[in-house]
């Protein structure tokens, strides 16, 4: 399954026929993560963005996706046969921040567009932007940012936070200190892919934090969550989507139900595209997509929208194309900041169980409009 | 920093320890007895995991999860040693260290196609759930079972070593393993035996385990590469320095997490103490291995003298 395409046979052959190859069709190569812990994630994107080329009935899109395990090594490699042997226009796909760093700045440097479906480091967002990056999700701080501030809704006083130590990690923590005004109990970085938290529990209970904030996505924040739940420690949780979405709430279970957490989408999000995207993803997949999945789906949809109006090789009118975001998010309105980065609403959820089936429903709105601080030191 | 802060610690590595302890028991008796580094030790505890969620899930019962974990790891080990491990015996190690990277590779992808890419559910069963008093401090009831699990595994392995007649073959086997099929055991079967048990115990750890972690894809090896730093530092082969050597992990990992960033605290910005002090703390058990190896190069409990 290294390898997946899905031109459509007819407008190869029809294309052979008229003796122009594959001139029309646009390579989009997508390097993600579908091995190892982190793979529920790449599935969700690929998902989202293969659904989305099913929808519109794509035929002139050749993607390739492979497999980058997480490891930025690997992706480096894949990222440089992709533009070198299949002659990728955009490639897309990455989940974590420190493959974005491996990867982005050489792909963008070689003139081919990027368009990340997920990670968003800060120095992307800030001095490297590049007018070639696009980010179709949102910048790493963002959601952490809204975070913070509702935690000041909430009267969080006290708020012990903890993330991973990855260049995600500590924009979490200082995109939920920006806007975070109480005291912190306590602040921790734990390791990537870290699948004991008893040490990090111990010590929240002894803080006498009167909440916790955790930035703990994949299979981190499952265990994270199974363990604090038999730890008797009895603090309200506030964090990002990103650890709390569809991918691992059925496997945290009861332990989540409850936690406040913020995203730039919901599965009950009430728009039109939204609800087409939710039902479509059901029908094809038989589960509920995440926020990664919505992220894919979006990215595919922006990708599109510039195809139908630039082409590909006109770098100029495809980069204007892009930055017109001319589609109807599943999110709502859309659009992106001079720094390539969304302007987005974020909202505040709570996780639910309907039918038997933890989700998560809208409770309010943390930002809207909100773009990233990082566009400041943006130049381009 | 109380006193009961540290207690709970101390208990945190323990138990980590003991964990450890059922993943290395297993991978230096392989090495021990048949002279095999097996890779994939940590799929065998992937195994357990996801066929104790599968069972628990589907009938309700934990422990009922837990049988079929342990059953499920032990056939696919004496499976393997049938089809594949019989056939690297006389190779060197490096032959050994390909064809079990092979088998993480395969069997992860095994996994992945019968239960899917994303994390199953399993939770403790209801009996253990919640804390109980050790009077100055509130310690989760599961986590202290666990203990009680792998202090009962290790006295159970040490009497199966050291009482029974599978033990005395299986020392023997260590010793020579020549002089033993000489005096007519069946060395075939010995080798399948011991390589089922060590899956036993790989597939217990990650039954246990999955339950307060994340049942997914590649769970073993985080756990396999501590486990080899264990039967490093405890000695190639010992069962009692994979004792001693868990422990020491299990406790100082747990207690460096805890106390490092605190110390650069005291001398450096909050944030980046904590920073500096996790990034430190995780190399801690292998700045450990690295004395353990100039000191004692063949580990603390050498099982070949």
């Amino acid at each position: 399954m290294k390898t997946l395409r899905t031109t459509a046979l007819a407008a190869l052959t029809a294309g052979a026929m008229l003796g122009q190859a594959q001139a029309d069709t646009v390579t989009v190569g997508m390097i993600t993560t579908l091995s190892g812990g982190g793979a529920g994630l790449g599935v969700d994107v690929r998902d989202g963005f293969l659904l989305a080329l099913e929808m519109a009935d794509a035929h002139d899109i050749n993607l390739v996706v492979e497999d980058d395990a997480q490891r930025p090594e690997l992706a480096v490699q894949i990222a440089e046969r992709m533009i070198q042997s299949e002659r990728a226009d955009i490639l897309t796909g990455i989940i974590w921040s420190n493959l974005a760093m491996a990867v982005v700045p050489s792909t963008v440097a070689q003139d081919i567009f990027y368009i990340s479906p997920n990670a968003g480091p800060s120095a992307l967002a800030g001095a490297n932007c590049h007018p070639n990056y696009f980010n179709a999700a949102w910048q790493n701080d963002m959601l952490h940012e809204a975070a913070g501030q509702h935690a000041n809704v909430l009267g969080y006083e006290n708020t012990f936070i903890m993330a991973p130590n990855y260049p995600a990690g500590t924009d979490a923590l200082t995109g939920f200190k920006r806007y975070f005004e109480g005291e912190l109990a306590g602040e921790l970085f734990t390791q990537v892919g870290q699948t004991d938290y008893a040490a990090e529990i111990a010590q929240i209970r002894a803080s006498g934090a009167d909440s916790i904030f955790i930035f703990l996505p994949g299979g981190m924040g499952i265990s994270f969550m199974r363990q604090f739940e038999q730890s008797g420690v009895d603090l309200p949780i506030v964090s990002a989507g990103f650890s709390f979405d569809q991918d691992v709430l059925p496997a945290m279970g009861s332990a989540a139900l409850g936690v406040i957490n913020t995203s730039q989408w919901s599965p009950d999000l009430e728009n039109a595209a939204n609800e087409a995207f939710v039902a479509a993803f059901q029908d094809a997949y038989g589960r509920l997509p995440s926020l990664y999945a919505s992220q894919g789906f979006d990215t595919a949809n922006l990708i599109l929208s510039a195809l139908s109006s630039a082409d590909v090789a006109d770098k100029d009118g495809f980069r204007d194309a892009l930055r017109a975001a001319d589609f109807a998010s599943v999110r709502g309105d859309f659009s992106f900041a001079p720094n390539h980065h969304p302007v987005q609403t974020v909202y505040v959820r709570e996780v639910v169980e309907v039918e038997g089936v933890l989700t998560n429903r809208i409770i309010g709105t943390a930002f809207e409009e909100h773009r990233d601080v990082h566009g400041e030191n943006c130049t381009m | 920093m109380s006193l009961a802060l540290v207690l709970e610690q101390l208990l945190n590595g323990v138990q980590f320890g003991l964990m450890l302890f059922l993943m290395s028991a297993g991978l230096t008796l392989v090495f021990g007895v048949m002279g095999l580094i097996n890779l994939a030790h940590g799929s065998l505890y992937m195994i357990g995991a996801f066929l104790c969620a599968a069972v628990a899930g589907a009938t309700g019962n934990f422990w009922l999860g837990l049988m079929a974990g342990i059953a499920a790891a032990a056939a696919a080990g004496a499976l393997i040693e049938m089809i594949v491990i019989r056939r690297l015996y006389a190779r060197d190690h490096l032959d050994q260290v390909l064809a079990t990277f092979a088998l993480i590779l395969i069997l992860s992808e095994g996994v992945r196609m019968v239960f899917g890419p994303f994390p199953l559910y399993l939770n403790v069963p209801d009996s253990l759930r919640g804390t109980v008093s050790l009077g100055v401090v509130d310690y989760s009831l599961y986590r202290l079972a666990l203990i009680g699990f792998g202090l009962a595994v290790a006295v159970g392995l040490w009497a199966l070593i050291a009482k029974t007649r599978l033990g005395i073959q299986i020392r023997a086997g260590s010793t020579d393993r020549e002089m033993i099929a000489a005096l007519g055991v069946n060395i075939r079967a010995l080798y399948t035996i011991v390589f089922a048990l060590g899956a036993a115990l790989a597939g217990l750890a990650g039954a246990l385990v999955g339950a307060i972690q994340s049942v997914q894809v590649g769970m073993g090896e985080p756990v396999l590469i501590v486990a080899f730093v264990v039967i490093v530092i405890g000695g190639i082969g010992s069962i009692k320095g994979a004792m001693v050597g868990a422990l020491l992990v299990g406790v100082i990992d747990t207690m460096g997490r805890f106390l490092l960033p605190r110390i650069f605290a005291t001398f450096m910005d909050t944030s980046q103490a904590m920073g500096v002090g996790a990034a430190l703390a995780s190399m801690l058990i292998y700045l450990l291995m690295a004395l353990v190896l100039i000191f004692r190069p063949k580990g603390l409990f050498p099982a070949h003298g």
